[in-house]
């Protein structure tokens, strides 16, 4: 009897101190994300005042236009997953030979040189890639050697470019730690029972190192699609994201309403991708192990 | 001493350093795009602060006027050694917010979290800020060096609201397009033209301003139409030009002198002022005020109501207003002055250069931006939609 009374007396303690540990945490989250959405959803709601702004009403008409930004829906769709999967091919080597042959020894300050660039601003390195993919940059180089003149520049070329030199080493990092975890015995065990090194790659390496490629492709995808600032300088304003437009709708032409039914919808849209994608991921890891020997 | 302040300071003495980041702003590397990004001129700012050594604070006789002041403006609209001297005499580090358009002030202001002493304003906006009661009826009483005598009035009039005084002038200009010849037809005389060889024969090669007033105006005059109109039936055809050229174009941008110096674009719409450095550093660069018309512009300062620092503000102010001060800012931004008095200080090769000062029959055909064109929504959305498209 006393002991069960000491034993919930515990418990509410530990839950009180559960609480109090939780409120920081509640009343950030209430304060910068919670009561900033509801206000995003009321002004969704709401029409674009006389001179630009909010005005107080009750309609939908702002979700009826989105039709009107569907190209910079459209680009932010095609280039943000397309830039993901480009910096995964890209970085999964260079994660590999990190985490996997280079020696101990110089694995570290390789590492360090991957995230080397976050040392400067992104916005002075994207200015430099302006210069570089300019006129008077890489494709004179390029008709120096007797490739036909192009324009680079200003192109959703230029933007892929850009993007995924800024969020490779994002991906990088993920998956190197899933790599570097990765039990070296068991492909050993692998080529004792006679696997190739290709079927040890796909068959053990790859799927071990999956949770670190959905790790890192999650962490570039979203930032990709609220990309503002590389679509902005590299695309010489033809190459709209929805970053862009929202930037534009509230701070030039001032269709607030119109902006918050736009981030929104932004917001909305990415939840319903992530799902699929974390959903597929999951179902095709688990399909892998079922399949091992 | 300065061995020790050297020290004190690293390898790299402040004052170089400061020496830099000025010049940095000045146009070494800043651009209209890179500044409203960045905001240099907030960097600049903090470091100041950071550093109140750098900002040596004699006393200044007309009472304290605290010690800093911010300001919003266009890039490269400054003379910085003039900027630094008002600091040398007042004490006031003045800190610049560097903004691409109009519309971005505005856009600030209806936000509410401005905090500038002082800021730029073209023409067309002055009677909506009035309005909107973002602006105050200038204190003439404070500003000693300002006469009203000795303003051109074509351009004063438009900083005055029934009679009262809200803005005054800093420059006028005009905005026509720019062609490099070296690349493009010269004989190029009209915005139909413009369009038409920019959707043709120079595909890839022709800039467009982010901006609703010249963006939209100029393909207005295509088709005869005012700079400024609001009728919606004109405004459709408007959008119909600007969605066909669209694809195109080399890019939508108001910092265009980078790609037509490296080549890139070899047309674009183009400010006087920018016409003018363009044209001094290659003279293939060739200004056009499109037959059909165009823009003829006013920008003013004005002081927004409740400016924190007012004093700050006005003395700044009127001594932006002195002649010779006046001369040395033009010198910088490379515009024309509207003030008689300044004017007669500047060298004859200024006052009778061509493209800074057309012939009057070129003049007669441009117009003013209207101030409806500011708030109009239609407009808004055609140049939003045009840069998303």
């Amino acid at each position: 009897m006393t002991a069960a009374l000491a034993t919930s007396n515990e418990g509410r303690r530990k839950s009180v101190v559960t609480a109090l540990l939780l409120a920081p945490t509640a009343l950030w989250f209430f304060v910068l994300l919670i009561l900033p959405m509801l206000v995003i959803i009321v002004f969704s709601l709401g029409e674009r005042g006389p001179v630009g702004g909010y005005q107080a009403a009750l309609t939908l008409k702002q979700y009826a236009s989105l039709g009107s930004r569907l190209a910079a829906f459209k680009n932010t769709i095609m280039l943000a997953p397309a830039g993901t999967l480009i910096s995964v091919l890209v970085a999964y080597p260079l994660a590999y030979f990190l985490a996997v042959k280079v020696s101990p020894r110089w694995r570290y300050g390789l590492l360090v040189l991957v995230v080397l660039p976050f040392w400067t601003s992104l916005l002075v390195r994207t200015y430099a890639w302006m210069f570089i993919l300019s006129g008077k940059g890489l494709p004179a180089l390029l008709a120096a050697i007797g490739f036909p003149e192009i324009q680079m520049i200003n192109t959703p070329f230029a933007v892929l470019l850009g993007i995924v030199y800024a969020y490779m080493p994002l991906m990088v990092l993920p998956i190197f730690v899933s790599l570097e975890k990765l039990d070296k015995r068991l492909l050993d065990a692998a080529a004792d029972l006679g696997s190739s090194p290709l079927r040890s790659f796909l068959t053990v390496t790859l799927p071990l190192s999956l949770p670190g490629v959905v790790t890192g492709s999650l962490l570039v995808f979203i930032l990709l699609m609220g990309e503002f600032l590389i679509p902005s300088l590299l695309g010489g304003g033809k190459i709209f994201f929805i970053g862009n437009a929202l930037v534009d709708l509230f701070l030039q032409s001032r269709n607030w309403p119109l902006g918050a039914a736009m981030s929104l919808t932004l917001v909305i849209v990415m939840l319903v991708l992530i799902t699929l994608y974390v959903r597929l991921t999951m179902a095709a890891s688990a399909g892998k192990s079922r399949s091992l020997p | 001493m300065a061995d020790y302040e050297d020290a004190r300071a690293g390898v790299f003495p402040r004052k170089k350093f400061m020496d830099l980041l000025k010049s940095y702003e000045r146009g070494s590397i800043s651009r209209r795009h890179f500044l409203g990004v960045t905001g240099l001129g907030a960097a600049t700012m903090a470091l100041g602060g950071a550093m109140p050594g750098l900002f040596t604070r004699p006393a200044y006789a007309e009472g304290d006027l605290g010690n800093q002041l911010s300001i919003a403006t266009w890039p490269n609209y400054h003379n910085p050694d003039v900027l630094q001297e008002f600091t040398d005499k007042t004490g006031v580090a003045v800190d610049v917010n560097v903004f691409g358009s109009n519309e971005e002030m505005l856009a600030k202001l209806q936000a509410g979290s401005a905090g500038w002493s002082m800021f730029v304003a073209t023409n067309y906006t002055i009677s909506t800020y009035q309005q909107l009661g973002f602006i105050e009826p200038l204190e003439l009483a404070k500003l000693s060096n300002y006469d009203a005598a000795s303003q051109a009035q074509r351009f004063a009039n438009e900083g005055m609201v029934d009679g009262v005084v809200y803005a005054i002038p800093k420059h006028w200009g005009t905005t026509g397009f720019i062609l490099n010849t070296a690349r493009v037809d010269p004989k190029i005389a009209t915005w139909k033209e413009f369009w038409d060889r920019a959707m043709t024969d120079y595909t890839g090669r022709a800039i467009v301003h982010d901006y609703q007033l010249t963006a939209i105006g100029m393909a207005l005059k295509y088709y005869g139409y005012s700079f400024n109109s609001v009728d919606t039936t004109e405004l459709a055809k408007a959008e119909e030009l600007l969605m066909k050229a669209k694809p195109h174009l080399f890019g939508i941008t108001s910092d265009y002198q980078p790609p037509l110096r490296n080549g890139d674009a070899w047309m674009s719409l183009c400010w006087v002022g920018d016409a003018k450095q363009l044209n001094r550093d290659d003279p293939n660069m060739l200004y056009v005020l499109g037959a059909e018309g165009g823009e003829i512009w006013t920008d003013f300062f004005v002081i927004p109501k409740d400016a924190p620092h007012r004093e700050a503000a006005y003395a700044f102010l009127n001594f932006l207003l002195d002649p010779a001060i006046q001369v040395r800012e033009a010198e910088v931004a490379g515009y024309p002055l509207t003030d008689k008095r300044a004017v007669a200080l500047q060298p004859a090769e200024v006052v009778n250069d061509p493209i800074l000062n057309p012939a009057a029959e070129l003049l007669s055909a441009l117009e003013f931006g209207a101030a409806v064109t500011l708030t109009d929504p239609n407009r808004a959305e055609i140049i939003a939609r045009f840069k998303s498209a």
